[in-house]
């Protein structure tokens, strides 16, 4: 049997050449910055789940070639995951082999010199014994004076009787590979962040508290990884919160204040502090807390068809719009005889014109609340939980008002309506505000910012070095100094061609350059 | 006049002026045409040539009025406002073409680039004009989303990596027009007329690599700046919303400029036609991210 190597075995290496080329490099590249266009067009799931539904809805045909391919996930998807996975094998293939070359390179000494200085790209030949050879303090040969010129520059040097290489530059590479190394410092942060992070979040009305135990988050994202059982132990009071809004002509309505006095529990103790926008709070684990909506919390009071209070306290509405007019629902199961559930609106700054009532700021100038009643037969607790945003009118009726129409309420703050039929009583007893708080904990975020901090750093070396060559071949009364650039943009290679051959001779620059003032920079 | 309203009328004259230097460019690179390289030595383009360098002159010379009034609106914008004038669309862009028209008239005035003269007041022209009649909004406080330190870092930073990618992607623009008249040259046909004062294609591939050398590494920092701030305001340093999308293809375009670069086989051609890409991506996340989509970037609509 020959020893032929199995085909198999010669694709997989050829695809791997293949994949660790720089052209294929580059086309993974250019490939990422296309894939990533998609998600900015076609809405995403993670930033904008609603936006979603309304795009599938109007593009019911695109959305039979989108949802199969994960498009409303572009950024997890399986193309997008595969581009930039064979982008970082591609890297890593490349790089790799290219740290032990470096290393291997960095160890050992400058080039030989070259048999033929004089074809090198920039050269120059000088006559030895100019008038500062002999001078006395430095009773040193021309190699030893075009060394310590050399070293001032921070070349390394090989030195034989014939002459001296040396080349300085060695960062470029190294700034080049630790580029991409930080890369995949980058990639394993945001993994770790992934896998063992998690991010939910909880509406928490002005007054009350917030405990980080799965039960009281209304969304929770939690990574591969984590033991939900163990999260941090912490708690956050909402004291107090504040929002101002610009009142003058230009962004009306714009959010200018924007805070909240929180009480926080967690390892070190108790202790209040404010929340805003940029300055979220970290607990003693590190867990982030922020501050990233609020809404109005009107304030009912119902009173059964019995007598008795069936609920009392603030409602959470969801704002739809710019100026915070509100939907909720007052859902009140235990009304008895018949069980009651309103379906209302907030409006900070009512207005009732021919649009019909609505919002005109988002401040709570002029609160008001629009109302509708159902009533139905009292219904099993069955355990099922439901969303206590929408009304399941199944089993109610909407109670009508004298005139036979729906009963439509309009109340003011402090305002109390009887209920038609003896079913009972509601009364509006004011607002409060709630805020949305995001808790999250990205444990590799330090990982990443490191890695990213270093791969600029990286980059900027591996552009701004300039890897250089020089030679000077000493012979008899003859000096021979060339030099090559190893990289197409340095500039200044004649002059230091010219400085080193004047410190090698000894005579100053003849073309009007300065007296090698390099010899004052700080010695490396 | 207020403050502000004497910001929006020096605005709106540095745009006239700078029309006004483009149209000296124009007249500059046209009157150039047919002359040969190199001056003939009976004098007989003596004249022609007096007055392709006079208009230069002018042009460079009305760009320095116009970039004065423009830098001196964008300075009491901010005053106007009493914070740095980035807030929205109209502050940054007319903030990055000031940064752009400093950068320009340095190498200008230091190097004697005056070669780009025609693009970039062209450039300026355009944008500024634009800004003054599409986008203008008036002065507002900050929404507090903006009240951060790395606000300032990360839109500063964003705008001198932009005027520094406006800069190297016109000499790469320059750079495929001399390149292609070398071509010819090399084919037998003279180069005439403006495109022969040019600097070498070497030259221009070069001063373009520089400023995409300085651009990249700030345009990187841009990113994690925006990223740092991102992790403050909503908890997480990375959205995919659309501004960061197209802020991270722009930097995956850069990156594959330099990348090229460094491969052999890349030079030239296709490495100025993926500078000049970058900057079409750059161009879209400021103008047509803001315009076209909806993300948590879009903070007073324009």
């Amino acid at each position: 049997m020959s020893r032929r190597r199995s085909p198999v075995a010669e694709t997989l290496r050829w695809a791997w050449g293949q994949l660790t080329s720089m052209r294929t490099a580059l086309l993974l590249l250019f490939l990422l910055a296309v894939a990533a266009i998609p998600g900015s067009i076609i809405p995403q799931r993670n930033t904008e789940p609603i936006e979603v539904l309304d795009f599938k809805d109007r593009n019911p045909g695109w959305d039979r070639i989108l949802e199969p391919l994960g498009f409303y996930d572009i950024y997890t998807s399986a193309v997008f995951s595969a581009v930039y996975l064979l982008l970082f094998a591609s890297l890593i293939g490349c790089i790799i082999p290219r740290v032990g070359k470096y290393w291997a390179a960095v160890r050992k000494p400058p080039p030989r010199l070259p048999a033929r200085v004089e074809r090198l790209p920039v050269v120059q030949v000088g006559t030895l014994g100019g008038p500062s050879s002999f001078a006395g303090a430095h009773a040193q040969g021309p190699a030893d004076r075009a060394e310590a010129w050399l070293r001032s520059k921070r070349y390394r040097i090989r030195r034989t009787d014939e002459g001296i290489s040396a080349e300085r530059g060695y960062l470029r590479e190294a700034g080049n590979l630790v580029f991409h190394l930080s890369l995949v410092g980058v990639l394993a942060g945001l993994a770790w962040s992934n896998l063992w992070g998690f991010s939910g979040s909880a509406i928490v009305v002005e007054g009350r508290g917030f405990s980080n135990v799965i039960t009281q988050y209304d969304d929770f994202n939690a990574g591969g990884m984590l033991d939900t059982d163990r999260l941090e132990r912490f708690s956050v009071r909402i004291d107090q919160f504040h929002a101002e809004f610009e009142t003058g002509e230009v962004q009306r309505g714009a959010a200018r204040v924007f805070d909240a006095d929180v009480t926080v529990t967690d390892a070190d103790g108790e202790r209040t502090t404010v929340m805003t926008v940029n300055e979220p709070l970290i607990t003693a684990g590190g867990t982030q807390v922020n501050l990233q909506a609020h809404g109005y919390a009107p304030i009912f009071t119902v009173t059964d068809g019995n007598g008795d209070v069936a609920f009392s306290g603030p409602v959470v509405f969801l704002p739809q719009d710019g100026n915070f007019s509100s939907v909720g629902v007052i859902k009140v199961p235990d009304a008895r005889p018949t069980r009651l559930a309103f379906e209302a609106w907030f409006l900070p700054t009512a207005v009732l014109n021919e649009q019909g009532p609505h919002s005109v700021f988002p401040d709570a100038l002029n609160p008001e609340v629009y109302l509708n009643v159902w009533q139905g037969e009292p219904a099993v607790e069955t355990g099922v939980p439901e969303n206590v945003y929408v009304l399941n009118t199944d089993g109610m009726e909407q109670v009508l008002g004298d005139d036979g129409q729906v009963l439509s309420a309009r109340m003011l703050p402090g305002a109390h309506m009887s209920l038609p039929d003896e079913l009972g009583s509601v009364s509006f007893d004011g607002y409060q505000r709630w805020v949305r708080l995001q808790i999250s904990e990205t444990p590799g975020n330090l990982v990443t910012l490191i890695a990213i901090s270093l791969g600029v750093l990286g980059l900027i070396f591996s552009l701004y070095v300039r890897p250089r060559r020089l030679f000077v071949r000493l012979d008899g009364d003859e000096a021979i100094v060339g030099g090559l650039d190893r990289t197409d943009t340095a500039t200044g290679l004649d002059d230091e061609v010219a400085g080193l051959l004047a410190a090698t001779t000894g005579n100053p620059v003849h073309n009007g350059e300065a007296q090698t003032p390099e010899n004052e920079e700080p010695q490396a | 006049m207020s403050l502000s309203e004497w910001s929006y009328t020096l605005m709106v004259y540095a745009a006239v002026v700078y029309l006004i230097a483009f149209g000296a460019h124009a007249v500059e690179w046209a009157a150039a045409r047919g002359q040969s390289a190199v001056r003939p030595e009976d004098g007989s383009e003596d004249s022609a040539r007096t007055r392709v360098d006079l208009f230069g002159r002018l042009g460079l010379v009305f760009t320095v009025v116009a970039a004065a009034m423009h830098v001196t609106a964008v300075v009491f914008r901010g005053v106007a406002a009493e914070r740095p004038p980035w807030g929205n669309m109209y502050e940054f862009i007319t903030s990055t073409l000031a940064f752009a028209a400093l950068l320009y008239l340095f190498v200008a005035l230091k190097w004697g680039m005056r070669w780009l003269g025609l693009g970039m007041t062209l450039l300026f022209t355009v944008g500024v004009g634009l800004a003054v009649t599409q986008w203008y909004v008036a002065v507002a406080p900050l929404v507090p989303a903006l009240h951060s330190v790395w606000f300032i870092i990360h839109i500063i930073a964003a705008a001198i990596a932009g005027a520094a990618f406006n800069v190297g992607g016109l000499a790469s623009i320059l750079y495929l027009l001399k390149d292609r008249a070398e071509t010819r040259a090399a084919a037998g046909q003279e180069t005439r007329g403006y495109l022969a004062k040019l600097p070498m294609a070497k030259k221009l591939d070069i001063f373009s690599y520089r400023l995409h050398a300085f651009a990249v590494p700030l345009w990187t920092f841009t990113i994690v700046a925006g990223a740092i701030w991102a992790q403050y305001a909503w908890g997480r340093f990375w959205n995919w919303d659309p501004k960061e999308t197209w802020s991270f293809i722009t930097w995956v375009v850069y990156v594959a400029y330099l990348h090229a670069r460094a491969t052999a086989g890349w030079r030239g051609r296709p490495v100025a036609i993926i500078a000049i890409i970058g900057l079409a991506t750059f161009w879209f996340n400021f103008i047509g991210v803001n315009l076209l989509f909806s993300g948590l970037h879009s903070y007073a609509g324009i």
